[in-house]
């Protein structure tokens, strides 16, 4: 089933005609009423009337994620702060975070493009969604609820956590679609088997996951472990949530709501446009959100466009999954990390020098991150006590900034990797590229 | 009375010990006594040498962290209950060890205790009006 036949089937003339059509208005609004685009487009002689074509979008500014958090908390708004009726967040940035504010008609696009990939998966208004997605300021939960509830599906809201609980509920209510990120999904996975429940005695027929990289290895396993077919969702906070691709049942790329939200791919360190099928970092602009427009925003993930037909029957454009980053971003357990969050916390503590190594794994399903940070004249102290102090000080400075828990591991002086330029300071042992 | 002792950081890690002796070994620095503390993620290495100023410079200048600490030596007979004597000692009077370490004094059959407590001059005064024989450093670092 196709949730909405008329967008998601439509020939690509009449999609760049709506596309340029939504372009051109909201380059306008932006530009109207929001007074960052304003100063930014004037700085660079744009006017709303440059925007003849679509290829003309390449003349527009980029938008980044440091653009946003200096407008923070509401400088991209576009309309009167009366009009949002919902904000969300970004997740463990540095500093300020990313508000993204949502009017009315932004919640009822959301949850349409929301329930457009909710129905891609094969779910429909007879199913139960278990969303363990959390809801709060992260987006994830809310998406997925405003998607199930626009599909008219029976939506349990029971957020990450409390797992034996999870299992009992899904076994109890007859859960047919469980949303979770990958790495959560192998740990509820493997508690259900503690517990007793295989696959056969559940109703599952879907899975949505998002939130976090995988493989296809992790993928299948997901598959393997709960007998059902695992989909990709994707979305970010700046942009409206998830929602903005979702996997159809062919399981080969994310349809993009390219008539909501319009993607490029460019050449991150150049900022070249690439055309179809090359990799580089995702660009989207968004094209009917009316509370925060958001030009040429860079997402830093990278993918590759594909226009082919789908066999689903969809027209609507294909990504790949993400591969990777052009920044050093991690997610670790869905968390956005950033290694200068970690420099950040270090540079708090007298007599610390900045020299650190970051090191994630997944030593059993859900991923840790240890911290190993040189120890100075200063640090050291000849009390073991007082070195185990000076140790759990630094982790929970860690853990403030970024909001997970970490282990922080002292080591000699100089003994960190060096190098010209860029320092290692990412050691990634999870195998997820 | 107080005797500079040696503290090194030590990763937890294959050979970091062996370095740091080797430096010292290398740049012809006698180690009279030794100790170590350690945890599962690292250790702390506590030497007592003749010259402590230079066995200092020698470590710090191969990357090692280095610091001086004062702890006080006392002599006592090497038989069965002499340490608990000084312990006793100490207990009470209220003070609280922070480590202690032990060897042999080969040339007088007697063994010699290093203590550390957050106030040695306190320490000092209790083992003093106890009648326990208190060590001097030259004669800990020429031992």
């Amino acid at each position: 089933m196709i949730w909405n036949e008329k967008a998601e089937c439509m020939s690509r003339d009449e999609m760049e005609e709506l596309q340029l059509r939504r372009l051109q208005d909201v380059v306008k609004k932006a530009f109207n009423n929001v007074p960052y685009y304003n100063q930014k487009f004037s700085a660079m002689g744009l006017s709303p009337e440059d925007i003849q074509t679509l290829e003309d979008i390449k003349k527009l500014p980029f938008t980044t994620k440091d653009d946003l958090r200096e407008v923070y908390p509401f400088g991209m708004f576009a309309v009167p702060r009366k009009e949002i009726i919902e904000v969300h967040t970004s997740s463990g940035t540095t500093g300020k975070p990313v508000v993204s504010g949502y009017t009315r008609e932004d919640i009822e696009l959301w949850s349409e493009v929301m329930a457009r990939g909710l129905t891609m998966m094969g779910i429909t208004e007879d199913d139960i969604i278990q969303n363990t997605h959390g809801y709060g300021l992260f987006t994830g939960g809310f998406g997925v609820h405003y998607g199930a509830q626009k599909i008219g599906a029976t939506v349990i809201p029971i957020s990450t956590g409390q797992t034996r609980r999870q299992i009992e509920i899904m076994k109890d209510f007859g859960t047919t679609v469980m949303i979770f990120t990958p790495s959560y999904g192998l740990y509820l996975s493997e508690v259900a088997q503690e517990e007793g429940l295989s696959s056969e005695d559940t109703d599952l027929k879907a899975i949505g996951f998002g939130a976090e990289m995988w493989t296809a290895q992790m993928r299948k396993e997901i598959e393997k472990r709960f007998g059902v077919q695992a989909f990709n969702i994707y979305g970010l906070t700046e942009i409206m949530g998830p929602g903005v691709a979702i996997e159809c049942n062919q399981q080969s790329g994310l349809h993009i709501c390219e008539d909501h939200f319009y993607p490029e791919i460019i050449n991150p360190q150049t900022t070249e446009s690439l055309g179809a099928d090359k990799t580089g970092e995702l660009v989207l602009t968004t094209l009917s959100r009316v509370g925060m427009p958001i030009i040429r925003f860079r997402t830093k993930d990278i993918t590759a466009l594909r226009y082919e037909p789908c066999d689903c029957g969809r027209n609507m454009v294909k990504m790949d999954r993400i591969t990777g980053r052009s920044d050093d971003m991690l997610k670790v357990r869905g968390v956005a990390v950033f290694p200068s969050q970690i420099e950040k916390a270090l540079l708090k503590i007298d007599g610390l020098q900045p020299h650190y190594q970051i090191i994630v794994t997944r030593p059993h399903l859900l991923d840790e991150i240890e911290v190993k940070v040189e120890t100075s004249q200063e640090l050291f102290s000849d009390e073991v006590k007082e070195m185990v102090s000076i140790k759990k000080k630094i982790e929970s400075y860690i853990e403030n900034e970024i909001g997970l828990r970490v282990t922080v591991t002292l080591v000699e002086p100089k003994s960190l990797p060096r190098s010209e330029g860029k320092a290692v300071r990412v050691i990634d042992q999870r195998n997820i590229h | 009375m107080k005797i500079k002792q040696i503290s090194v950081f030590l990763e937890n890690k294959k050979g970091r010990l062996w370095k740091a002796l080797n430096t010292l070994a290398e740049n012809g620095i006698n180690i009279r006594a030794l100790s170590i503390a350690d945890t599962s993620e690292f250790g702390i290495l506590r030497l007592i040498v003749p010259e402590p100023r230079q066995a200092e410079k020698i470590l710090t200048e191969n990357n090692f962290v280095v610091k001086i600490k004062e702890v006080v030596a006392v002599e006592l007979a090497d038989h069965p209950g002499g340490l608990s004597s000084i312990l006793k000692i100490l207990n009470d009077s209220d003070i609280n060890l922070e480590y202690l370490y032990a060897f042999v004094h080969e040339k007088k059959d007697k063994a010699i205790l290093l203590l550390r407590t957050d106030d040695l001059d306190l320490l000092i005064k209790v083992l003093k009006e106890s009648k326990i024989t208190l060590v001097p450093a030259e004669e800990v670092y020429n031992l």
